[in-house]
């Protein structure tokens, strides 16, 4: 089935990624930000399915907006943060957060001018019931060494987690 | 536009993969209206079972049997004053409720109630079901943080650990019966044919593989695909917060957990989306493991007879439900008092026979099969759900993450190793 209102669901969609992320940064609650990253992640998984590519979409869901974002928001909610809200923000490093954005943007706009040279427009061939199917003989075929790698990588993390938080094992 | 209408009939896929947006809506109409008469009918039901469990008698006075005390309840809680606590945070209080109702029927999308009879057959089908479950506890921390109360706050706490926890036992276990749509195996009968080695996380294409395999996943590489099974069993009561594992809303020691702040017809949506993520994960289980629409032995007991035998189990259904309210209308206090609830009863009696009596007949008879007996395996899981309820005394928090962390997860790795093993060998 061909798609339909594919432009408006795309700036659609964008619009909310762009004004969650500045919500993020904007509210002084944290759980306020938590949940408006949360919309960003899922206009993010929007987005992927634009792209045919539902079963990234779906992880997206399942992992980030179900499993992080619930983590992050009961960390929020066990950390006393009552005191933080009434203080005053600052920010030191303004300097360096104006220089990082003002390079940032212009590699934006460099991609809007050139964008056309750098990324030809094309169909992308793989049909949509696949994608599940592609990915996993990439992941699991192609580069599973890489995979693997970046798997007992996450494993050690986690030991180094529980080692840091135990103080008797 | 009538040919539009028309031209679907003919077509063999589900409205969403034709493109046909009519159907479509007409689909989700018919799985919201029907979501929502089965919730209506799971309150009564619950009542009144864990009742005659409790050697009670339930509901009674509000129509004969309590049959109309759902409506009454409804009522009540439409019209009843909507308060918002003083010092909750107004936006997120107001948006929880929503989350929550949002996630529970969203996934009813690609519920498969036939092999055409869903909404939509997605490439992604069972990873969206649990995304987009695993959602619905967004919206339950965002209402235990936004009522700004200490109880909800508990409820929501646990609520969050408890999913966390759980999700991935019953992750594992679905990944052990997502493996088994791809492993060739030749069903208990040694009759089936092999699948190509390429497995599916559609709805549709999991039903198919078994029906292909010519066994329900629960009996394939026995008994390791029925420990999958008990591991999601378990683990998918945890999910929907229901007893033994109901601790968010625990009565005894947080009052009503996350919703204590919630009454009316915000209240009503948290009950509205707890019961209907009780039946999308019950359909999840059916998918997996019981063969979804499948009738019993599709391939063994095959031929117009038994295809016609099977048939008219729809509307027997009904015939044995008008037989019951026919008994209840007999055993009616003989008092002029009772006269119209009798008439009422009776009138039920004659209402169910009447659905038995349409679903008996030929084309109608052809196209009820598959929901029917989709339906007929989830309302078993359902009555599971009232069971454990009046059965198990509530688990200790500690309890439960052990029994999630130490006994499921360690078994719900060791069944997915096995079974891999077990399948390429």
């Amino acid at each position: 089935m061909e798609p339909v209102a594919t432009t408006f669901f795309f700036y659609f969609l964008s619009a909310v990624a762009i004004v969650g992320g500045i919500f993020v940064i904007l509210r002084k609650n944290p759980v306020h930000s938590a949940l408006a990253l949360i919309m960003t992640l899922l206009a993010l998984a929007g987005l992927y399915l634009m792209l045919y590519a539902p079963f990234v979409a779906g992880v997206q869901i399942i992992l980030y907006a179900g499993g992080i974002m619930v983590l992050f928001l009961f960390v929020i909610m066990l950390v006393n943060l009552e005191r933080n809200q009434k203080e005053e923000q600052f920010n030191k490093q303004w300097i360096a957060g104006l220089l990082a954005a003002l390079a940032l943007g212009g590699l934006f706009v460099f991609v809007y001018v050139k964008g056309n040279v750098l990324f030809p427009a094309q169909v992308f061939k793989v049909p949509e019931g696949e994608n599940t199917q592609q990915i996993a003989v990439v992941l699991y075929r192609d580069y599973m060494f890489a995979f693997e790698i970046a798997s007992l990588l996450l494993l050690v993390a986690i030991i180094g987690a529980v080692v840091m938080a135990k103080k008797r094992i | 536009m009538l040919d539009y209408i028309k031209g679907y009939l003919s077509s063999d896929v589900t409205p969403g993969q034709a493109g046909n947006i009519f159907w479509a809506f007409v689909y989700i109409m018919l799985v919201f209206v029907g979501l929502s008469v089965a919730v209506i009918c799971m309150n009564w039901l619950e009542r009144k079972i864990l009742a005659h469990m409790q050697v009670r008698l339930g509901p009674m006075r509000v129509g004969p049997h309590g049959l109309l005390q759902p409506i009454a309840d409804a009522l009540k809680l439409l019209l009843k004053e909507d308060i918002m606590p003083a010092e909750a945070d107004k936006l997120v209080f107001w948006t929880a409720p929503f989350m929550v109702v949002i996630t529970a029927f969203t996934v009813f999308i690609v519920v498969p109630f036939g092999p055409t009879h869903a909404v939509t057959d997605m490439n992604i089908g069972i990873l969206f079901m649990l995304g987009v479950s695993s959602l619905g506890v967004l919206g339950i921390v965002m209402a235990g943080w936004a009522s700004n109360s200490h109880y909800p706050l508990i409820g929501a706490l646990r609520s969050s650990a408890q999913m966390v926890s759980y999700e991935i036992a019953m992750g594992l276990a679905v990944i052990a019966a997502v493996l088994m749509t791809s492993l060739h195996g030749t069903g208990i009968y040694g009759t089936g044919t092999a699948t190509d080695g390429t497995g599916t996380l559609s709805m549709i294409g999991i039903v198919q593989a078994q029906l292909a395999q010519e066994t329900w996943f629960i009996f394939k590489f026995f008994p390791l695909g029925l420990i999958a099974f008990f591991i999601f069993a378990v683990a998918m009561v945890a999910e929907t917060n229901r007893a033994p594992f109901d601790l968010p809303e625990a009565e005894s020691e947080l009052t009503a957990g996350f919703h204590t702040e919630y009454s009316g017809f915000r209240w009503s949506l948290f009950f509205l989306a707890e019961y209907s993520a009780m039946i999308a994960v019950s359909s999840i289980a059916v998918t997996l493991w019981l063969g979804g629409w499948l009738r019993p032995f599709p391939n063994y007991l095959s031929g117009d007879g038994w295809d016609g035998f099977f048939s008219i189990f729809p509307g027997f259904t009904f015939f044995i439900l008008a037989a019951i309210a026919l008994v209840g209308t007999r055993r009616m206090p003989k008092h002029p008092y009772f006269k119209i609830q009798t008439i009422g009863l009776g009138a039920f009696a004659g209402a169910l026979a009447l659905i038995g009596v349409i679903l008996l007949i030929p084309p109608v008879r052809d196209r009820i099969q598959d929901i029917y007996w989709f339906s007929a395996k989830v309302a078993a899981f359902m009555y599971m759900y009232i069971w454990y309820r009046g059965t198990f005394p509530r688990y200790r928090f500690d309890q439960l993450m052990k029994v999630g962390w130490k006994v499921l997860l360690p078994m719900g790795i060791a069944v997915l190793v096995a079974t891999a093993i077990v399948g390429v060998f």
